[in-house]
């Protein structure tokens, strides 16, 4: 065994792994927004979808990567805008709502790939972008600094949103509306407004997740995140609604997948027991969650529709 | 009339007006032309019964209902208030009688909530900290700005929504019945540092139903009645007994009944008790207490000090720890801790639970359905699992009759029934089946006064028959009108029990603060 698992070996899989984790910590990012401020969405996988169809055809048409990044942020907006509107002036129920948004955007981004694309066209993909310095380091600089400008981008905004909701006064807001909206309200804090914004800002993410998929792969196809979507939302769960955890659950995930991606290349895993490997991600998360669960409260009005005075 | 009448007997101007403000509500109207002010440095009291449209009128001045008619001036100039912040634009704020607090939040950072930084986007808790302290320095109030709210106990929680208005320089302030959390003594403490915050100039809008609270604290009295304003009264001019009959309508009834000299046997025995709490602090640690048949023990305590937890483990709803609770049949002990509520019923043990819309009714569900929830498996409400309406409706309305359960209809939903008379429809469910023993948490909480006369009465009834009775109330009047003995619970742990007849209001005080001779 040790002669097939070198360095080389081990570098190159976390370094794979953490390419893999982005678009989940991505998106699993938007939606911990969204619920620390009491908002579930189950619709990522769905704007995920819409958003890496509308990326690749922009990028398919365009040729620009980044035109592409932008427009899968802009579905993200739209389908949050939507979103944020049927689920908090109208109060509709949030885990069906987000069922009807999954279905829309599974659906949506199928129909639209027929009829304007059709065939499977490839599209240019992200480069690499050599961190100056750092990636010289051996080892390390491979592992962390040699990817492209998306896993940076996913990653610095874990830090950033931390500081968001925890130094400002928008995210003190944003935790008292997730916990208490009357609280909020009562002493003027708009519950509405700052459950449009991480709401559109949370789907602006998951629109990026699917923009980072689908130019990572340089492809779009029927059904391509393949329930990401709904993983990422466990990871929200698995890291407490805190960027570092959820950041965490995503590094876990990208590397099981890395992990056994790179057994099957070796060969240790036998082609017969491979459909089963495919499922460890799955199972190793599930076993996670178990283990995390109930160790943290979930915000006190997640779910929960604000009517003032009632 | 009278709003008028009480402004032009002073000279300075009113820092509040409401004038002529009517709201209505599909079916009711909840204010009816009411005109209400408050001058500067004044505590005015508004009075009424659960209903009689306190709540409305003050939701109008926070601004989280418009009014249909009517105007409200702020220093003699017309405002609109559209939200909360335009209230808190004018100065107002207001202490709800359930506290606005972030309990995952320091206190610091539930001060600081909707309020802009020095630091501009990024918060500046460490000032608002520096501030806090000052705050509390100068008004007595002791909180430390770092703790996080659920870490508090309920009157420093009470001391932070004082902070808060303070940091917002509030110049009016509602409070919505903010002594029902607190021990007689923090009372005292408590109308200190309202008395502080007067002499400053701003003015209190006090909403209480305790009359000696009413009396000792306000400077004017105004009193509402079923939506109208019934007049405006100072303590010196008045009496509690003429207040209660201004509240009410009629006169009221206050005297108590005492229990026949013949107490029975123990007919309920709780024995160094422990049970677990929901934040993994015991909420009950050693617990015993015993009721005997044919008296009415009542249980007084400052809210959440475990009273919910020991309703909860004697009515089966929540596992025991250690200990035992018991029911007596001719005098032979059966334990009944961890049982489950059915086991526990069918010992003879009925439940007034504390969250009645939560526990012991079912809203959406018919005055019928709701007086057989407990017992509709009966061989009397059904037949091979099949519904005997005639019977359940037929058994429906007597116990409605019976109680004088105020209902359109035993169909009616119960939700639709005021407070009072849901209350009613539990009690008759369940003094009913003639109980040994019957628990009943908060009995009366939030229920009018003539419902909660009525339910005294069934209760000491069912007493003189033999029931016996334990009564968990936080509002300690009630405890002292109602019970033969008292018994007191602080942090978990019995305090103490005394005979009704030897017990002091300022004794009972300090052993519901856990003050131990």
């Amino acid at each position: 065994m040790s002669d097939v698992i070198t360095t080389t070996v081990i570098v190159a899989t976390i370094a794979s792994g953490i390419r893999l984790a982005t678009p989940f910590l991505l998106a699993s990012l938007g939606e911990a927004i969204g619920q620390r401020s009491g908002v579930l969405n189950l619709g990522v996988d769905g704007v995920m979808l819409l958003g890496a169809f509308a990326s690749y055809y922009v990028v398919l048409e365009t040729e620009s990567i980044w035109l592409g990044v932008m427009t899968g942020i802009l579905t993200g907006l739209l389908m949050g805008l939507f979103y944020a509107i049927i689920t908090v002036p109208l109060r509709a129920e949030q885990g069906v709502s987000g069922i009807g948004i999954y279905l829309f955007g599974l659906g949506m981004s199928d129909l639209l790939f027929q009829k304007l694309v059709g065939t499977p066209l490839p599209i240019d993909q992200f480069s690499e972008w050599h961190v100056p310095l750092l990636s010289d380091i051996p080892v390390v600089g491979e592992m962390f600094f040699q990817h492209t400008p998306m896993v940076y981008i996913a990653f610095l905004l874990v830090p950033i949103i931390a500081f968001i909701i925890n130094r400002t006064t928008f995210g003190l807001s944003i935790r008292a509306v997730g916990e208490s909206p009357e609280s909020a309200d009562s002493l003027g804090v708009s519950v509405p407004k700052v459950r449009f914004a991480t709401i559109m800002a949370g789907n602006a993410l998951a629109g990026l997740a699917g923009a980072a998929l689908a130019i990572e792969l340089g492809i779009f196809q029927q059904n391509l995140t393949n329930a990401m979507g709904f993983i990422a939302i466990a990871l929200v769960y698995f890291g407490a609604w805190r960027a570092p955890g959820v950041m965490a659950g995503s590094l876990v995930f990208g590397m099981v997948g890395a992990i056994v991606l790179q057994a099957k290349t070796l060969g240790l895993i036998p082609r017969s027991a491979s459909d089963i490997a495919a499922m460890a991600p799955a199972v190793i998360t599930i076993l996670a969650l178990i283990i995390v669960a109930n160790r943290f409260r979930q915000p006190a009005a997640l779910t929960k529709p604000y009517v003032r005075g009632d | 009339m009278n709003s008028v009448s009480a402004s032009i007997q002073s000279d300075r101007q009113p820092m509040l007006e409401m004038r002529g403000i009517t709201k209505r509500f599909p079916g009711v109207i909840a204010n009816d032309n009411v005109s209400f002010d408050v001058l500067p440095g004044e505590v005015h009291t508004l009075l009424g019964e659960n209903g009689a449209g306190k709540s409305t009128l003050m939701k109008i001045l926070y601004g989280l209902y418009q009014p249909d008619e009517g105007d409200v001036l702020i220093n003699g100039e017309k405002v609109s208030l559209q939200s909360p912040s335009d209230a808190i634009d004018h100065r107002i704020g207001m202490i709800h009688q359930h506290f606005m607090l972030v309990s995952s939040l320091t206190v610091a950072e539930n001060v600081a909530l909707g309020l802009s930084s020095t630091r501009g986007p990024i918060t500046d808790l460490k000032q608002v900290a520096k501030k806090i302290k000052s705050l509390s320095d100068r008004y007595g109030l002791h909180v430390d700005p770092d703790a996080y709210i659920w870490q508090l106990a309920v009157g420093e929680r009470q001391r932070v929504e004082i902070i808060k208005a303070l940091y917002r320089d509030v110049q009016l302030l509602v409070l919505d019945e903010p002594t029902a959390v607190l021990t007689p003594q923090e009372v005292d403490d408590f109308f200190v540092i309202l008395r502080e915050m007067t002499s400053d100039g701003r003015g209190l809008i006090f909403i209480s139903h305790k009359m000696n609270e009413v009396m000792e604290l306000s400077d004017r009295i105004s009193v509402l009645r079923l939506g109208r304003l019934v007049g405006t009264t100072t303590p010196q001019e008045t009496t509690r007994e003429a207040l209660a009959q201004m509240m009410v309508g009629r006169e009221v009834d206050n005297t108590r009944e005492e229990r026949p000299a013949t107490i029975g046997r123990t007919a309920l025995s709780i024995n160094r008790l422990s049970v677990g709490g929901d934040r993994g602090v015991d909420a009950l640690i050693d617990f015993s207490l015993d009721v005997q048949q044919g008296e009415i023990v009542g249980l007084a305590g400052v809210s959440g000090n475990g009273q919910r937890e020991l309703a909860e483990a004697i009515s089966g709803l929540r596992p025991i720890k250690s200990g035992s609770i018991s029911l007596f049949h001719d005098g032979n002990p059966k334990p009944i801790g961890g049982l489950g509520p059915k086991a526990v019923r069918e010992a003879g043990l009925s439940f007034v639970p504390e969250e009645r819309m939560r526990d012991g009714a079912i809203g959406e569900f018919s005055v019928a359905d709701n007086m057989v929830l407990h017992n509709h498996h009966s061989t009397r409400f059904s037949r091979g699992g099949f519904l005997n309406f005639g019977e359940i409706h037929r058994h429906s309305q007597k116990l409605v009759d019976d109680f004088q359960v105020k209902t359109p209809s035993i169909d009616t939903p119960a939700k639709n029934l005021s407070g009072g008379n849901i209350q009613k429809m539990i009690i008759a469910r369940e003094l009913d089946s003639d109980p040994e023993v019957l628990i009943a948490a908060q009995p009366t909480r939030g229920v009018d006064i003539g419902a909660a006369e009525y339910i005294h009465a069934r209760l000491v009834a069912a007493r003189n028959a033999g029931t016996a009775i334990l009564v968990i109330s936080e509002d300690l009047d009630e405890v002292m009108l109602l019970a033969d003995r008292i018994a007191v619970i602080c942090q978990g742990r019995m305090m103490g029990v005394v005979d009704r007849i030897d017990a002091s209001r300022e004794q009972l005080g300090l052993m519901m603060a856990g003050v131990t001779d």
